[in-house]
C-alpha cells in the first residue's frame, strides 16, 4: 500500500516537472517571437511636420518679442489661424505652443517637445486614437507590412486648429455595364 | 482470287468513321500554329499548368513573357514568380468608420495592376450605403458621383476579392486554372484559363472580372513590375482578380498593397494573420469586426471593422 502511494507521488512529480518545462520553454519561445512593445518616447518614422511655408522656425520673429501670456484675439499676425471645433472656448495658443521656446510644443506637464513629436501632444486628450495610431490602425501608415513602417503626424491629415477631416472630390464612378463596348 | 476480293481491293471504301477522322485531323492541323509562326507561339500553346512547371521551364516561360511584354510595351518588363513566404497568411482590414468613398483605391489599384483601361475593368467597387439601413446591399449604389464625399447620411464600403479560406471560385473551375496559394491568396494562371467564367458566377462578392476584349493598356501607364500570377498583362478571354498586390507584398521588403498606400484616410489595413503583433491581429482582437456574407461559409480574410 505504501509502495503504491510512493509510486503515485513520484509519477505525479515527474509529470508536473515535464509540464512545467514544456510550458516554460513554450513561453520563452513565444516571447522571442513577439515584437517588443514600443516605449512611450520612442520615435516613429514621420515626414517633416506640415508647416506653412516660411513660418518655421517661429523664433525667427518671436525671439525679439516679450511674450504676452494674456489670452486675447490675435489682430496683427496669425489672423488666418482660427481654433474651430477644437475646444476653442477652453484653450488658446499657449496651451500647446511653448511660451519660452517658440520652436517647441508644450505638454500639460510642462515638458517641451519638438513639432515632429506632436502626436504626444494630441495623445494627451485623444488617448484612444493615440493608442490606435501607434498600432497603425488610426490614420494612414505606409512602408512595409513586414518591416519599417512610415507614419504620418496627426497634423498631416487634421489641421490642428480645425481638425475635422475635409471632404474630397471623389474620383470618377465606374463605367455603367451598358456603356462598355 | 474470288470476285469479291478483287472488288474489295479495287474500290476505295470511305466509311463514315474514316471521313470523320480525316476531317478532325485536317481541322486540328489548321488550328495549330503555322510553320513560320514564331517559336514563342508554339511554346505558349504547349505550356503546362503553372504548378506543373519545373524550375527550368518556369525560367523559359518567364523569359518568353518578358520578351513578349517588352516588345509590346516598349520597356523592360519584370515577371516575377516569387512563391509564398513561410509562416505568412495575409489578412486585410477595412475601416468602415473612416472610409469616405473617394475611390482613390480603385484607381490606385488600376495603375498598379495593369487592368484594361478600355474596356474598363476595376477590381475594387465602392458601394455607397445608407446609414439608416446599415449594411444592406439591396440599397447599395456604386455609381454615386457628388461634388464632394462623404455625403450626409451615407457610408461607403469598398468590395474587392476577399481571398476566401474556403473559396467557391476555385472549386468550380473545370481545369483548376485558379487556386489558393499557401499564403492565402487566390490566384489565376492566365495562360491556363479558358474563360468559361464559372468562377465569376460562383463568387458571391463580384470580385472576378472578365476580359471581353483585348485589354486596352497604354504603354505609358503599364506597370513593369509584375508577377506571373498577379498583375502581368492579361490577354482577351481570361478572368482576373485582386491578388493583394503580390508583386509587392511577397517580396522581402514587403510593401503594402497599392490600395493601402493610396488611401487618404488610412481606412485600409494589411498584415500577417499569423503574427500576433501585426495590425490586422490588433484589429481583429480589439475592434468590432465583421465579414461580408458570413452565412456562405466562404471564410474571407477581408475584415470590415469599425474603429469608433
Amino acid at each position: 500500500m505504501k509502495n503504491r502511494t510512493l509510486y503515485f507521488l513520484v509519477t505525479f512529480a515527474l509529470a508536473a516537472v515535464t509540464i512545467f518545462i514544456a510550458v516554460a520553454g513554450h513561453a520563452g519561445r513565444r516571447e522571442f517571437w513577439l515584437t517588443p512593445p514600443k516605449s512611450e518616447t520612442e520615435d516613429y518614422m514621420v515626414p517633416p511636420p506640415p508647416f506653412t511655408e516660411g513660418i518655421f522656425p517661429c523664433s525667427e520673429c518671436h525671439s525679439g518679442m516679450t511674450p504676452n501670456p494674456k489670452r486675447r484675439e490675435l489682430k496683427e499676425e496669425h489672423t488666418d489661424i482660427q481654433l474651430k471645433n477644437h475646444a476653442e472656448n477652453e484653450r488658446w495658443c499657449l496651451d500647446c505652443h511653448d511660451m519660452k521656446n517658440r520652436d517647441k510644443l508644450r505638454l500639460v506637464s510642462g515638458e517641451q517637445i519638438d513639432f515632429s513629436h506632436s502626436y504626444r501632444l494630441c495623445g494627451q486628450c485623444h488617448g484612444d486614437k493615440y493608442r490606435d495610431w501607434k498600432m497603425g490602425i488610426h490614420g494612414k501608415r505606409t512602408g512595409q507590412w513586414n518591416g519599417r513602417k512610415e507614419y504620418l503626424l496627426c497634423a498631416h491629415c487634421h489641421n490642428p486648429h480645425n481638425p475635422r477631416f475635409k471632404p474630397l472630390p471623389p474620383k470618377a464612378p465606374p463605367e455603367r455595364a451598358e456603356n462598355i463596348r | 482470287m474470288s470476285d469479291r476480293e478483287t472488288r474489295g481491293n479495287r474500290i476505295f471504301r470511305l466509311s463514315r468513321r474514316k471521313a470523320l477522322k480525316g476531317l478532325a485531323a485536317g481541322l486540328g492541323a489548321l488550328a495549330l500554329p503555322r510553320k513560320d509562326a514564331s517559336a514563342a507561339i508554339w511554346e505558349s500553346f504547349f505550356q503546362k499548368h503553372f504548378r506543373e512547371l519545373g524550375r527550368a521551364e518556369i525560367r523559359d516561360v518567364v523569359s518568353r513573357l518578358e520578351k513578349e511584354y517588352g516588345a509590346t510595351y516598349g520597356k523592360p518588363v519584370k515577371v516575377k514568380t516569387t512563391p509564398p513566404m513561410e509562416g505568412v497568411l495575409y489578412g486585410y482590414g477595412l475601416d468602415l468608420s473612416r472610409c469616405i468613398g473617394c475611390r482613390r483605391c480603385v484607381y490606385g489599384c488600376v495603375g498598379e495592376n495593369n487592368q484594361s483601361r478600355d474596356p474598363q475593368i476595376h477590381w475594387i467597387r465602392v458601394l455607397r450605403l445608407e446609414k439608416e439601413r446599415g449594411v444592406d446591399l439591396e440599397h447599395a449604389e456604386h455609381y454615386y458621383n457628388p461634388a464632394n464625399v462623404p455625403e450626409e447620411g451615407h457610408f461607403y464600403m469598398p468590395v474587392q476579392c476577399h481571398q476566401c479560406e474556403n473559396p467557391p471560385c476555385t472549386k468550380v473551375c473545370p481545369i483548376q486554372a485558379t487556386w489558393k496559394e499557401n499564403d492565402g491568396i487566390v490566384v489565376v494562371d492566365y495562360n491556363w484559363c479558358i474563360g468559361c467564367r464559372y468562377c465569376m458566377a460562383a463568387c458571391p462578392y463580384g470580385a472576378r472580372h472578365f476580359n471581353w476584349k483585348k485589354p486596352g493598356l497604354p504603354a505609358g501607364e503599364m506597370n513593369p513590375d509584375t508577377h506571373y500570377l498577379g498583375n502581368r498583362p492579361r490577354s482577351v478571354g481570361v478572368v482576373e482578380k485582386c491578388t493583394f498586390c503580390m508583386q509587392r507584398t511577397r517580396e522581402a521588403d514587403g510593401r503594402y498593397p497599392a490600395c493601402v498606400e493610396v488611401c487618404p484616410v488610412g481606412a485600409r489595413k494589411f498584415g500577417n494573420l499569423l503574427d500576433p503583433a501585426s495590425e490586422i491581429r490588433f484589429v481583429i482582437e480589439n475592434k468590432r469586426v465583421f465579414i461580408l456574407k458570413e452565412d456562405l461559409n466562404t471564410q474571407p480574410k477581408f475584415y470590415y471593422f469599425y474603429s469608433v
